[in-house]
């Protein structure tokens, strides 16, 4: 089948990737998951291929590889029909305040290097003429706080680089891009924290949302669950004398 | 690798006994492997579908759940590998629609494989096809020192089959290669019989005994003459044919939402008190008896899993929890047997208002609880007086050279399980040789002496 559509996904050894990807291919998309650890991507990759029966590949991408980032798109075999980039990290607030060098990782991962990515698939979707980005950011990102600022700021920072984007191509052309902001999700990352049940989401419901914001319903930004949206604009419009003596 | 450790109250489904235990998550077969190196007092866990504290270690208990990846599929043989967290419902939602089933199935999908082999599990074709190890080609097993083995009929084929109905104590199961069946539709053509008693039931059952799957469904309220009045309930997985002429409307695999709307066979009749329990059951007959001799198509959603259709009906026990009790008589005693215990559950009163019986053939593992007999099925709410009395039906089981299902068994005697099991000294051997004995332990295991 030539007209058989595929989805690439940045982070694919993550749960949200897997889930993600899953979606896609129940509906027939053929999966790429790129991923640093190939062995947890092949893993993945593996199970969404017995799961659908669609082909599934796995790329080597190391974001913070300067070697492996620039000329990354330019040397794809075949240009996805939407990109999904999951890359994050969440690092140990903590510790970065005391480490520049983990503060400066956390900062790259969440905003530069995808920010940078993101960059080469607008313009080589916008070359071919269609193509959607969907950049999975973070609700942590809609304000800065105590507990997770070094993440948060990035995410921020992903957050206004993906609006940004959206605003130009939505100016050229059919180019889509899509901002996702989970609140609580399942997985590994926060595999070690206590989640509050109502609020928290299994990565399925995120890879869900992601599929009905691409393809079914088209949105420009989602958050899951939705009820964050809510949420964090109770958080946003908290003046900011009692917002900074809060522990939240 | 691991998450959420943590000292935690564990139980089984039955919510009895309920004990501390440190629940570990890994994430993958490598991380669960690490985990076990070093542990003492440690059982791996599935779905905890097993009623009672079989998946519970003594110290540590190691969760399946992140195993949840499946690995490869050849359509040509029709076999497929997954991590041992897969579970039934997962490879039918991604298989079903292809084509295939699995041959062995319990009362409920949501069981794991890892569970599945652990208890050898029976479907209502255990009389004709044996139980889950039957269609197991092979698994990886982490041994408590850390190393991984294959286990098949040809490799390893001792701790193969002391893995199979194993209860844990042998490894943690990987992964495995499992062998689907193909069907040519979602349909199940079910004939319906009225057995008037426990004779007729079982005279029922004997007669059909070359139907692909029979079970019936047993009146625990009917006395006296009526002692052990049923439904039997035959059926065969339905052809293109059957579908042509028994359903000319229905597809032949409907989507998931419309199987869903077909309503489940059976009424969950405990979850009602006594008095309309009493006209609930001779309605459920009337209506059984109605649709004798009519054969009918039934989706394998509502057919195989009718209490999938309540999400934790197991609640309704309250804070104390439930036993469920499940014995097999073999086939000389059955009829003597099954009487006397039915006599004594419907004259003490607290039992579930309907009981299962099925037909068991052959055991495959060495401690595999089916054995050829009949087996009975019923659940009792814990109380004062509850475990009292269940000794007095576990000595006429004994008597009969019956045995109790580990999967269910949440009080049986050291004495009772070992007159049941003449496995158990294999078993002990192998448990021996591989460092198991002391280093995987659950509150079974333990109170048994295994
Ligand atoms: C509604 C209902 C209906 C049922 N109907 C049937 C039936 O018809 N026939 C039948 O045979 N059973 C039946 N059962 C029992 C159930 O099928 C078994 O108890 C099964 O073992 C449960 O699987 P699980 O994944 O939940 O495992 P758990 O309950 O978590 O564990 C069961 C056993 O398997 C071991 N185990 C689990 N995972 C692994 C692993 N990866 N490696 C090694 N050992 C492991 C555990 O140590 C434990 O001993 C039923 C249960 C329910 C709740
Ligand atoms: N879980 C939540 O509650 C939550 C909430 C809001 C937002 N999010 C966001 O959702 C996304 C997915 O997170 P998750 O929860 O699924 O956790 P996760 O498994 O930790 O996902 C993070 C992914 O980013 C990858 N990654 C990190 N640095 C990389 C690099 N330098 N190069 C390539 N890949 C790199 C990780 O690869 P490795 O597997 O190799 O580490 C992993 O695949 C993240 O962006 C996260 O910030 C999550």
């Amino acid at each position: 089948m030539t007209d058989t559509k595929s989805i690439l996904v940045i982070g694919g050894s993550s749960d949200i990737g897997h889930a993600t990807a899953l979606r896609y291919a129940k509906e027939g998309w053929r999966v790429t998951l790129a991923a640093r650890d190939l062995e947890a991507a092949q893993r993945n990759a593996d199970d969404i291929r017995t799961r659908s029966g669609v082909e599934t590949s796995v790329q080597a991408l190391d974001l913070l590889q300067a070697g492996q980032l620039a000329g990354f798109v330019a040397g794809l075999s075949t240009l996805p029909d939407t990109v999904v980039c999951v890359v994050g990290e969440l690092g140990d607030q903590l510790r970065a305040q005391t480490d520049p060098e983990l503060a400066t990782t956390i900062m790259r991962t969440n905003f530069e290097a995808p920010s940078l990515l993101l960059e080469q698939f607008a313009q080589a979707f916008g070359a071919r003429g269609y193509g959607t980005i969907v950049g999975v950011s973070s609700v942590a990102g809609d304000r800065g706080r105590a507990s997770n600022y070094y993440y948060g700021a990035a995410k921020a920072g992903f957050s206004q680089f993906l609006s940004g984007l959206r605003n130009r191509l939505a100016l050229a052309g059919k180019v889509r891009v899509v901002t996702v902001k989970p609140g609580f999700v399942r997985t590994k990352m926060t595999a070690h924290m206590k989640l509050p049940a109502p609020l928290t989401v299994e990565p399925d419901r995120v890879a869900e949302d992601i599929y009905r914001a691409d393809v079914t319903r088209p949105r420009d930004v989602i958050y899951v669950a939705r009820r964050f949206r809510l949420v964090m604009t109770i958080i946003c419009a908290l003046p900011e004398p009692i917002f900074k003596r809060m522990r939240i | 690798m691991a998450s959420d450790p943590g000292e935690v109250g564990l139980s089984g489904w039955g919510n009895y006994p309920r004990v501390p235990t440190e629940l570990l998550a890994p994430r993958t077969p490598a991380g669960a492997r690490d985990l076990l190196l070093g542990r003492s007092g440690v059982v791996a866990r599935g779905a905890g579908r097993a009623y009672g504290d079989a998946a519970v270690g003594t110290h540590s208990t190691i969760s399946s759940r992140g195993l949840n990846r499946m690995r490869s599929f050849d359509a040509a043989t029709a076999q497929l590998t997954v991590e041992a967290g897969v579970t039934i419902a997962d490879i039918l939602a991604a298989f079903e629609p292809r084509g295939f089933f699995l041959k062995v199935v319990p009362g409920t999908k949501f069981v794991t494989v890892g569970g599945a082999i652990a208890a050898d599990v029976h479907g209502k074709n255990h009389h004709r096809d044996g139980g889950f190890g039957t269609i197991v080609e092979s698994f990886r097993l982490a041994l408590p020192g850390g190393e991984i083995v294959s286990c098949s009929r040809s490799e390893n084929a001792a701790l193969f089959a002391a893995t199979l109905g194993g209860m844990g104590l042998t490894g943690m199961i990987l992964d495995a290669t499992l062998r689907l069946l193909p069907i040519e539709t979602a349909w199940l053509r079910q004939d319906t019989r009225v057995a008037g008693n426990l004779d007729a039931a079982i005279d029922q059952l004997e007669n059909n005994a070359s139907t692909t799957y029979s079970v019936a469904w047993i009146d625990c309220l009917a006395r006296g003459a009526a002692l052990g009045r049923s439904l039997v309930y035959l059926a065969e997985h339905a052809s293109r044919r059957d579908r042509e002429l028994l359903g000319p409307d229905l597809e032949p695999f409907p989507s998931r939402r419309t199987a869903r709307l077909s309503v489940p066979e059976l009424f969950p009749g405990w979850l009602l008190n006594r008095a309309s329990m009493r006209a609930f059951n001779e309605l459920y007959f009337r209506r059984g008896a109605a649709q004798q001799g009519r054969p009918r198509l039934v989706h394998w959603d509502p057919y195989f899993f009718p209490l999938d259709a309540i999400a934790d009906w197991n609640r309704v026990y309250g804070r104390r929890g439930f036993v469920q009790y499940q014995c097999v008589i073999p086939l000389d005693r059955a009829r003597r047997v099954l009487a006397d215990i039915l006599d004594l559950v419907s004259r003490r009163g607290d039992a579930s208002f309907l009981a299962v019986l099925k037909q068991l053939g052959d055991a495959s593992g060495l401690i595999s609880f089916p054995r050829r007999g009949y087996t009975l099925t019923m659940d009792f709410p814990v109380t004062d007086t509850l475990f009292a009395f269940l000794d007095q039906l576990d000595a006429l089981v004994v008597d009969a050279g019956g045995r109790l299902y580990l999967a269910k068994d949440a009080r049986q005697s050291r004495a009772t399980f070992e007159s049941g099991y003449p496995g158990l000294a294999a078993l002990r051997d192998i448990r021996q040789q591989t460092g198991a004995s002391t280093r995987l332990v659950s509150h079974l295991s333990a109170r048994l002496g295994i």
